[in-house]
């Protein structure tokens, strides 16, 4: 792409085509105010705010007013942003907005990052000449996420433009006209899509903001942040956590242009409240007779003797992992316990499963997309996954994706691609091929071209035929139905003449089949010769990385210990009840000794723990997390944890020199565990080096976590002490817990806030990017472990037995995963509880006339020796003779799914 | 004096029906222009004829149709609008033709259609128009039933079907890129420009929009030809025009004249002159969103580059009069009430300008004003100016206010210093 020669006051810069003057601006580091232009929303033109001057040529000493958001730069572009009339004009915007906009900044959850105090400073508008009253609205009760304070509204129209354009969503709109426009549902109630937190992000102003903070509101100032990683699925969206007073105030999304781009999903912004919940481990408990249900609390003095007796050399120790510890603490368990005692807490199903993806994609050829390439995408088949309960960021990825062919039909006519409104009203309705195989009907049906609702198996065998129509070679799958061959074709044709085709898949239905035919796929299109990628959702947020370690699936422990007994058997951040039955953890609790839990969360299991320790979370320990992509990503410590609490390898830590006391090397920090993790598995080689180490420093400093305007350092703790505390070390990182060290720019994974010299809102964000919409300056966080392979030859996985009987008093049960709910943690935090339905069946009316219940009613479900007290949920696009069970609700019990189930009147 | 336009409607009597119209040799046009002129031809005559589009902005109807791209893919839809919105405060001047010779209209807009070879074709009209609604819905049955729509017109292979879609309502809606959207069941908000209707227009495809008057001119320059049309005024631009005067005029009402009469003549021969008592002190000349023309302009001649020099704009050519015992205060405030209410709510000077305006307005009115009111009006109208907002609503409603703080300034002080309207 030849760059262009513009200027800009005077002065000569050569910039990209084909964007527009304000992002331009603003990644030449030159102010220009805005509102309503977003990076991810594109330019409307509606604010008024970025207007500059255009000039036609250098004799042209006038100039007129353009809005530079819809300014194109081309080749000679004139334009003056300091121009004196273009200065009054903005600041006339400003006035005329704050004419009606409340002055309650004091007590604004906005206050402090708020893009209208930036804009207002920014354009200098300083003095009311307004002097009728304000216009006021109503609020609205958005739900448990979202406050609603419409009188500060200053109609940019970013809310609707992201909620409804971006995310999909229905019940968010602008209603009314002129000035008295509402920004809101059609009644009050909790707003649907499942990305309405980015609405505080979004919202220039503090209409929109953080319920959940709310509940523990801190000044934005005052908090305390660190860069981290979502923990609630597998893909891995970058966060920043942000601490007051030792509890976790917040979550919000840390830009990552491969990833999560500005957003997050609700799930990930507001699961973070386990982190606080009173159900929290903090000290290290003791049961001092078996199956007593009394506990107490183990001084710190009395650690050696307690942890002598479990961990001496002559124990036979057991290992349990998990996908939701960091790869260092699994690690940690695997070389206490060794590789052979070292299981991975997941199901054998879920673990073979995970397996076959990750072994796939380490010897394929194929990448893996990240979500930023899946935006990309130009043609899609989701196989088998119900993304926006499992992968909700992917599911709003393909939102983005099935609109290129519109930016292709714009670009034709000259129409600019971050020219939102002509993009849309051009394309219409005319999407990339979409195809979703799925159980039942979600909300991305609206933009699938076609969507197919079959069983599990008759899911795969679309899945087979489709890379059987694409290679000769790939096994044949016989088929009777005459619609699923034609479907075939038409996937087949559209993935085979599509430049970047996309298969997206997962395990959630806890079918191998599936998994096998979307892998067959990809396999057949590369064979193909097509450049496909491959997107499978795994479960957790380090599914991938404990895949990538040694060891069994957890039921091997159980046939391992059927005639002998485990000493101590150690169990890492794990819930093994959600994991395998009932009766299989509880033969493996009788056959152990000593039973020891580390975990953040008093569950069924640390009711179990004859030695029970806090394990730090994310939140308070540092730690590498692998996306389902294979992305490796390091998350910070936000809060600093105190007295007892210390992060799961650091315990393991512990016990590793009582087991061996000859060892000589101390993972004295996290880089030393990094260093051996990467030494002693080829797999995590790159590990080592993708993120400065602990002792890294920019002009001498740490990376402070806090803003300079922190408050309250000295008299915080004032109540207990009226000395300064010693400030907190945090060895394992270069982040410090202070105001005291560098600010700006830090290297792209270290980022714990953004600001820049009068952006104090979110918008300081465009400092820390090559562009907007761009990457990260420095290159975007996160290593991927996982590459193709130049010259992988694949094999074909041969379909087995597709063939599924159904009997007419018993139904085939398939998981049915939700985003508030199904996910162990982020189900704990308290406004997402108030999202988790009870648990609940779907199926067809006819299936619901055999068993005569009726929507809504309850009924009996008889599964695997459990019975299940279930609402039916009548959904008929799910097909007869299966329904679909609410699946890993709090309070239900592990349900290896698909079964069959027989239901019975209540 | 020829009168294209209104000679066959007789104000009062019933309109021009199917039968009478092909008597009068209706659809001939149509017919000729089917079956010996190619459409790029047709477009290559309306641009030669000049003529401007009716519905204020005066842009040249054969240039806009030349817009249209006609070497593209067949299968894309192209779409004609006939723009029927007609809610400019003061004009009247479509309803008279759709309501008296709705036929000349549809005879317009399918050779129009033809010339841009849209295959479908919407009338957007006004919520309040019900007579005109159930006329032009009977018109365009009858036309049917004749052939003159639907499939094959005439034999001419050429497909069109007319639809009248009733507007719910905003002033917003005469914008034509407004209209669209809402023609689309959109919120009614004008889009960016570019890309133009031509370009993308109703449903994303080649859209030309123009206004009933405009549209009804196209089958008489088929007939006469350019040259003809070019001798119907006085002025070069070419064509009548219908103008109108309401206000405390003796014979209020709507004609239709050669561009270019003098403002004086319209006044005096046409609305016969004020109502006895009353004195003429200004009048916005084409609608409440044009400037105000004084007694200084009587002489100018109503044409769009004429009313243009001397200040003000042409706009639909339906003048309010504003007289003596009219408060001046009150009547711009009346205006930008209206302007206030009618925001789409889009853009901010228009959004939180307008309001603004309207409340110091008020205030003065009410003799609770302040001097310095005066300023931020100006301040307000030069702020929604033109470039400024993001379509021409805001700059329209700046027009009245502008010139009327700058013609009546008098007026406004006193209010303020007698801390009452003197009218009252």
């Amino acid at each position: 792409m030849s760059m262009v020669k513009i200027t800009i006051d005077g002065k000569q810069y050569e910039v990209k085509p084909g964007k527009n003057l304000l992002e331009t601006c603003l990644s030449l580091g030159i102010d220009i105010p805005h509102f309503c232009f977003h990076p991810a929303l594109g330019s409307v033109g509606a604010c008024r705010l970025c207007a500059v001057k255009k000039f036609r040529d250098k004799d042209d000493t006038r100039g007129r007013i353009v809005m530079s958001c819809m300014e194109p730069v081309t080749e000679g572009l004139i334009v003056s942003v300091e121009d004196s009339e273009a200065r009054a004009f903005r600041t006339s915007v400003l006035e005329s907005l704050m004419t009606n906009h409340p002055h309650d900044c004091p007590v604004c959850d906005e206050g402090g990052e708020c893009h209208l105090q930036d804009m207002t400073v920014m354009t200098g508008h300083n003095y009311r000449r307004f002097d009728f009253p304000k216009r006021t609205y109503n609020n609205q009760d958005l739900g448990p996420f979202i406050s609603h304070e419409m009188n500060r509204c200053i109609q940019c129209y970013r809310c609707v433009r992201f909620y409804r354009d971006y995310a999909g969503g229905r019940d968010l709109n602008v209603y009314a006209s002129r000035n008295h426009v509402y920004f809101g549902r059609y009644e009050d109630g909790t707003l649907e899509n499942e990305f309405s937190g980015n609405l505080v992000e979004v919202c220039p102003t503090g209409v929109f903001t953080d319920k959940t903070l709310k509940n523990h509101f801190t000044r934005k100032w005052d908090l305390s942040n660190a860069p981290s990683v979502c923990v609630h699925c597998s893909l891995g969206c970058n966060t920043i956590a942000s601490e007051r007073y030792g509890s976790l105030r917040r979550i919000m999304s840390r830009y990552n242009g491969a990833v999560n781009g500005y957003f997050l999903c609700d799930r990930g912004r507001f699961g973070y409240e386990f982190v606080n919940d009173e159900k929290r481990i903090k000290t290290v408990q003791i049961r001092l007779h078996k199956n007593d249900i009394k506990v107490e609390q183990v001084e710190n003095s009395q650690f050696s003797s307690t942890f002598d007796k479990l961990f001496s050399k002559d124990k036979f120790i057991y290992g349990i992992g998990s996908p939701r510890a960091s790869v260092e603490s699994n690690f940690a368990l695997m070389s206490l316990v060794g590789k052979e005692n070292f299981f991975h807490g997941i199901s054998q199903k879920e673990y073979s499963l995970t397996k076959t993806i990750s072994e796939y994609l380490l010897q394929s050829g194929i990448r893996t997309p990240s979500l930023k390439q899946v935006e990309k995408a130009d043609a899609i088949l989701v196989l088998g996954e119900d993304l926006i309960n499992t992968a909700p960021m992917i599911a709003l990825a393909l939102r983005q994706a099935v609109r290129n062919i519109s930016y292709n039909e714009a670009s034709e006519k000259g129409i600019p691609v971050w020219n939102d409104a002509p993009v849309r009203e051009l394309a219409q309705d005319k999407k990339n091929p979409l195809f979703i195989a799925t159980l039942f009907s979600d909300s991305l049906d609206e933009i699938a071209e076609e969507f197919f609702r079959s069983s599990p198996k008759e899911i795969a065998k679309l899945g087979f035929a489709v890379a059987k129509v694409l290679d000769d070679k790939a096994p044949d799958v016989k088929i009777e139905n005459s619609y699923l061959t034609r479907i075939a074709g038409e996937i087949a044709h559209s993935l085979k003449n599509a430049s970047h085709p996309l298969i997206i898949s997962g395990i959630s239905y806890g079918d191998e089949s599936i998994v096998h035919a979307a892998l067959n796929i990809a396999t057949a299109l590369r064979s193909a010769g097509s450049n496909v990628m491959l997107n499978m959702v795994l479960p957790e947020s380090n599914s991938m990385g404990l895949s990538l370690l040694p060891g069994k699936p957890l039921e091997n422990a159980l046939v391992s210990v059927e005639d002998k007994e485990i000493d101590t058997l150690i169990i890492l951040e794990n819930d093994l009840y959600r994991r395998i039955s009932e009766d299989s953890v509880n033969t493996l609790f009788k056959k152990s000794r000593q039973i020891l839990v580390l975990d953040h969360l008093v569950n069924k299991t640390t009711q179990k723990a004859d030695l029970l320790l806090p394990a730090a979370t994310f939140a308070g320990s540092e730690g590498t997390l692998v996306n389902n992509e294979g992305r490796a990503q390091r998350y910070y410590k936000a809060i600093d944890i105190k007295d007892q609490l210390k992060e799961s390898w650091r315990w393991i830590d512990e016990f590793i020199k009582i087991r061996n006391e000859s060892q000589t090397v101390r993972w004295n920090r996290l880089d030393d565990i990094v260093e051996s993790l990467s030494d002693e598995l080829a797999v995590f080689s790159k590990l080592k080096k993708y993120t400065p180490d602990a002792d890294f420093r920019m002009l001498n400093a740490k990376i402070s976590r806090q803003t300079i305007r922190y408050s309250g350092r000295t008299a915080m703790n004032a109540n207990i002490a009226v000395s300064e505390p010693e400030l907190s070390q945090d060895r394992d990182s270069p982040l410090t817990f202070s105001m005291e060290g560098q600010q700006e720019n830090p290297p792209s994974s270290l980022v714990p806030f953004y600001w820049t010299p009068g952006w104090n809102s979110v918008q300081a964000m465009y400092n820390y990017l090559d562009e907007p919409d761009g990457s990260m300056k420095g290159g975007d966080p996160g290593i991927r472990l996982i590459e193709p392979v130049e010259g992988a030859k694949n094999s074909y996985f041969s379909p087995g037995s597709l063939d599924v009987e159904t009997k007419e008093d018993k139904w085939i049960i398939v998981p049915v995963y939700q985003i508030f709910g199904s996910d162990e943690l982020s189900s704990v935090s308290s406004s997402v509880m108030q999202r988790i339905d009870e648990p609940f069946v779907i199926m067809n009316q006819a299936d619901a006339d055999i068993i005569s219940a009726a929507d809504g009613e309850y009924s009996q479900l008889e599964i695997l020796q459990n019975k299940l007290k279930v609402k039916i949920k009548i959904d008929n696009s799910i097909v007869a003779g299966f329904a679909g069970l609410s699946a890993n609700l709090p309070g239900m019990p592990f349900v290896n799914m698909p079964c069959k189930g027989k239901f019975h009147k209540l | 004096m020829e009168r294209p336009l209104t000679k066959h409607i007789k104000p009062g009597s019933v309109s021009l029906n199917m039968k009478d119209y092909i008597q009068l040799g209706g659809y001939g046009n149509l017919q000729k222009a089917l079956k010996n002129i190619a459409p790029a031809e047709v477009t290559a005559l309306v641009k030669a004829s000049n003529l401007l589009g009716r519905g204020g902005a005066g842009f040249p109807t054969g240039v806009k149709w030349s817009l249209i791209p006609m070497d593209g893919d067949k299968s894309t839809p192209k779409y004609l609008v006939c723009n029927a919105d007609e809610m400019e405060p003061g004009t009247f001047k479509d309803r008279y033709l759709l309501e008296g010779n709705p036929h000349q209209l549809i005879e317009g807009m399918i050779i129009s259609a033809y010339a841009i070879q849209a295959g479908k074709a919407y009338i957007f009209l006004r919520w309040a128009y019900k007579k005109a609604e159930k006329i032009l819905r009977e018109a365009i049955a009858d036309a049917y039933k004749s052939g003159y729509l639907g499939k094959n017109i005439l034999g001419s292979g050429f497909n069109l079907d007319l639809y009248v879609h009733s507007s719910a309502g905003r002033y917003m809606c005469g914008e034509e890129t407004a209209l669209l959207n809402s023609l689309e069941g959109k919120r009614a908000m004008p889009r960016t420009k570019p890309p133009f209707p031509a370009i993308s227009g109703l449903f994303g495809r080649p859209t030309v929009v123009n206004n009933v008057e405009t549209l009804s001119w196209i089958s008489h320059i088929v007939e006469h030809g350019a040259e003809w049309f070019k001798g119907l005024s006085l002025t070069p631009t070419g064509g009548t025009k219908l103008f109108g005067v309401s206000g405390r005029v003796k014979n209020p009402g709507t004609w239709e004249l050669p561009l270019g009469i003098s403002m004086r003549e319209l006044l005096e021969e046409h609305a016969g002159g004020m109502t006895p008592g009353h004195k003429f002190r200004g009048a916005l000349p084409g609608g409440a969103s044009t400037d105000f023309l004084i007694e200084d302009h009587l002489d100018v001649k109503l044409d769009f580059s004429t009313v243009a020099a001397a200040g003000s704009r042409l706009g639909t050519g339906t003048m309010i009069v504003l007289d003596d015992k009219t408060c001046p205060v009150a009547f711009i405030h009346n205006v930008e009430k209206f302007f206030a209410l009618e925001s789409c709510g889009w853009c901010t000077p228009c959004r939180e300008g307008l309001p603004w305006v309207e409340k110091m307005l008020a205030s003065i009115e009410e003799g609770t004003g302040k001097m310095e009111y005066l300023d931020l009006l100006n301040f307000n109208a030069k702020f929604m100016g033109p470039g400024n907002t993001f379509c021409a609503h805001a700059p329209g409603a700046a027009e009245p206010l502008q010139s009327g703080l700058k013609y009546f300034h008098d007026d406004f002080v006193k209010h303020i210093t007698d801390k009452k309207c003197p009218w009252r």
